[in-house]
C-alpha cells in the first residue's frame, strides 16, 4: 500500500508546488487509511527532505545516480517505477508540469496504471476511483473513472491549498545504479533568480491593446510591485514584442495563479483556456463588449496606457503603508 | 530519415462545447472538426525539415487513429504537405488505446522520428507521445520547441523550469513538441488539396487493447461572478477592492 508522492527539487530545493504535491497525496492517502511516501531524485539535504514530512509525507526516499543527473524521461521513468514497486503504491501523485507530463504517461504504461492528468481536485470518490480534471481546454471538467490497480494523478499547479500535518518522516537515501542516459544534454541556458510565470500567485499579463513593445514599462513595474510574474497574449509573443515563455492560452503556457490582471487582452477563446483557472481575473480594456470582461471579476473599460501609469501610482502607495 | 507526424482530430478551439446523454458525451452536432493545434505545428516542422535537402528526410507520413468520419482531417494534413497517411480504424477509447495502436503502426512501419503534439485541445492529457514511446522502449523528449537535425543527428531543444536546454537523443525517438516549434501552422495551397486527393491512406486494422480509463460525466466549468467596473480615472478603487475583497494584495 501506500501513495507515492514524486516531488521534483530544483538544485536541491523544493517549491510551494511540492508542498501542493504532499499535501494532496496525504490527503488521498487519510482517506484511503494509508501512508505517504515521498519520492524525490538528486541531491538533497535532510533538512530539505524533512520539510515534506511537516506537509504529510510519512517516509521520504531520495534517490541518487550520476546518470540521473537531468531529466530522461526513460530513466526517470524506471527509477519511479521501482520505488512504486518496492513501497506496493496503489496511488502515484505527479505534477503536471513539463517532467511530470514527460514521465506520468510512460509511468502509466510501465505499470499498466490508469492515468488521469490536470486533476485539480481530491478524487470524487475511492471506488470507483474517479477524479476531476480538466477537458476542452477548460471548457469543460471531466469525472474520470481510473479502472486499474494502481491509479496516476498528475495534480495541477496552484489548485491545492498546502496543509501542514508534522509527521515523523523517515529519511532513506538510495543510491541507484543505472546505464547510460539516452538523452545528452548539450547546452543549457537559464535564467536564475526569476519567478517562474507557472509559480507566480500574481501574473500581470498585456495584449495588443499595449500598442507596441517600448509600453512595457508599467507593465513590468506593476507585476514586479505585486511580487508578480508578467506574460502575454499569443499576437504579442507571435510579433516578437515579448519572449515566447511569456504566451499565455491554449497552445502557450496554461497557469492558474490567484490574481490574473490583462492589460489590453481581449480575451479570446483561446487565451481564455490558458488562464481560466486564475482564482481572480481582472481586466483592463477600452472596449466595454470584450469578452474578457465576461470571465474577469473586476474590470476597468479604458485605454491600457493611461490606466497601467494610475494602477501602479496606486499600488505604490498601498505599499508604501 | 523518415519522419512520423501523429495527428488528433479535435473540435475547432473556438468551439463552445455541450454534452448529450445526462453530461456523458460530447454534443457532436455542429462540430468542426480540425487538425489538433499541437499536431498542426508538429507537421509543419516536420515539413520544413524536408523542405531542406540538407537533412536527409525522406519523407512525412501521419497517422491517426479514428474512424473513416475522420478523413477529411487526414486529408487536410496530406493537403498541408504530408506524403502519405495511415488510419487505424477505430474509435479512440483513450489515451492508452490510442498510443497502443500507434505502437503497432510504428513497429510495422518503422520511422526515426515521430513526432506528437503535446496534448490534445479535447481531452487534454498530455498523455499519448510519452505513453507511444514506453511501449516501444525508445526515448522522448518533452516540451519540445526547436527539432534540428546537424550532421545527420537530431539535436532538441527543450523547454526546462526558467531556461531551456539542448539535448541529442538516438533515433527512433518520440519528440514531444509545444509551441514554438513552428512558428504559424503552414496552410494547405490549392495545388495541395489536388493532390491529396490521390495521395494514399493506407488503412490498419485495430489490435485489442482495453482503455484503462472511463470518461463517466462532464460539467462546465462555474460560472463566475459578474465584472464589478471601477470608474478608469479612478483605478484606485480597483487596487482597494482587491486589497479588501481579495485579501492577495
Amino acid at each position: 500500500m501506500s501513495v507515492l508522492v514524486y516531488t521534483e527539487n530544483w538544485d536541491g530545493k523544493f517549491k510551494k508546488l511540492s508542498l501542493e504535491l504532499v499535501s494532496y497525496a496525504g490527503k488521498i492517502a487519510e482517506m484511503m487509511g494509508t501512508i505517504t511516501t515521498a519520492v524525490t531524485i538528486g541531491e538533497v539535504s535532510d533538512e530539505e527532505l524533512k520539510l515534506l514530512g511537516k506537509y504529510g509525507a510519512d517516509k521520504v526516499i531520495c534517490l541518487k545516480s550520476d546518470n540521473l543527473k537531468s531529466l530522461d524521461s526513460q530513466l526517470y521513468t524506471s527509477a519511479i517505477a521501482q520505488v512504486a514497486q518496492a513501497e506496493g503504491s496503489k496511488v502515484i501523485v505527479i505534477a503536471n508540469n513539463n517532467s511530470g507530463k514527460a514521465i506520468a504517461p510512460r509511468l502509466s504504461v510501465k505499470l499498466k496504471a490508469a492515468l488521469g492528468s490536470g486533476v485539480s481536485q481530491l478524487p470524487l470518490s475511492l471506488s470507483p476511483f474517479t477524479v476531476y480534471k480538466r477537458a476542452f481546454s477548460g471548457g469543460a471538467f471531466a469525472h474520470v473513472v481510473l479502472k486499474t490497480d494502481i491509479k496516476i494523478i498528475a495534480l495541477t499547479q496552484n489548485s491545492f491549498d498546502i496543509v501542514e500535518n508534522n509527521k515523523e518522516v523517515k529519511i532513506e537515501r538510495v543510491d541507484v545504479q543505472f546505464d547510460a542516459p539516452k538523452t545528452v544534454v548539450k547546452d543549457v541556458q537559464k535564467q536564475t533568480g526569476k519567478l517562474l510565470l507557472t509559480d507566480a500567485e500574481i501574473v500581470v499579463s498585456g495584449g495588443r491593446g499595449m500598442k507596441s513593445p517600448d509600453n512595457w514599462g508599467p507593465l513590468v513595474e506593476l507585476a514586479d510591485l505585486l511580487g508578480g510574474a508578467t506574460a502575454c497574449s499569443r499576437p504579442v509573443s507571435d510579433e516578437g514584442w515579448r519572449p515566447h515563455e511569456e504566451h499565455t492560452g491554449q497552445t502557450g503556457k496554461i497557469i492558474a495563479p490567484n490574481l490574473y490582471i490583462a492589460i489590453g487582452i481581449s480575451g479570446a477563446t483561446q487565451h481564455i483556456a490558458g488562464v481560466s483557472g486564475s482564482k481572480y481575473i481582472v481586466a483592463v480594456n477600452s472596449d466595454k463588449s470584450a469578452p474578457i470582461f465576461e470571465v474577469a471579476q473586476y474590470g476597468i473599460v479604458g485605454d491600457a496606457q493611461k490606466v497601467l501609469p494610475k494602477l501602479v501610482e496606486a499600488v505604490k502607495e498601498v505599499k508604501a503603508k | 530519415m523518415k519522419i512520423l507526424v501523429c495527428i488528433s482530430h479535435v473540435p475547432d478551439t473556438t468551439t463552445k462545447v455541450k454534452f448529450v446523454d445526462g453530461d456523458t458525451k460530447l454534443d457532436t452536432n455542429g462540430i468542426q472538426w480540425v487538425i489538433n493545434p499541437w499536431d498542426e505545428l508538429s507537421l509543419t516542422r516536420a515539413l520544413e525539415l524536408k523542405d531542406d535537402a540538407s537533412t536527409g528526410i525522406k519523407s512525412v507520413t501521419v497517422a491517426h487513429v479514428g474512424n473513416a468520419t475522420t478523413e477529411p482531417t487526414i486529408r487536410k494534413a496530406l493537403a498541408i504537405g504530408a506524403d502519405d497517411a495511415i488510419r487505424v480504424n477505430v474509435d479512440p477509447a483513450d489515451a492508452y488505446h490510442v498510443a497502443a495502436q500507434l505502437a503497432e503502426v510504428v513497429k510495422k512501419e518503422q520511422f526515426d522520428i515521430i513526432m506528437c503534439g503535446i496534448e490534445s485541445s479535447d481531452y487534454n492529457n498530455s498523455a499519448v507521445g510519452s505513453m507511444l514511446a514506453e511501449f516501444l522502449d525508445i526515448p522522448s523528449v518533452s516540451a519540445v520547441w526547436g527539432l534540428k537535425i546537424e550532421n545527420g543527428q537530431a539535436v532538441i531543444t527543450r523547454e526546462i523550469d526558467g531556461g531551456k536546454e539542448t539535448v541529442t537523443v538516438p533515433t527512433p525517438f518520440v519528440a514531444i513538441v509545444q509551441k514554438g516549434i513552428a512558428k504559424e501552422p503552414r496552410i494547405a495551397a490549392m495545388r495541395g488539396i489536388m493532390m491529396a486527393r490521390t495521395k494514399p491512406i493506407k488503412l490498419y486494422e485495430p489490435v485489442a487493447v482495453e482503455s484503462l480509463t472511463e470518461y463517466v460525466k462532464f460539467e462546465m466549468p462555474k460560472p463566475r461572478a459578474a465584472c464589478k467596473f471601477v470608474d478608469p480615472e479612478n483605478p484606485k478603487e480597483l487596487i482597494t477592492l482587491l486589497q479588501n475583497e481579495t485579501k492577495l494584495i
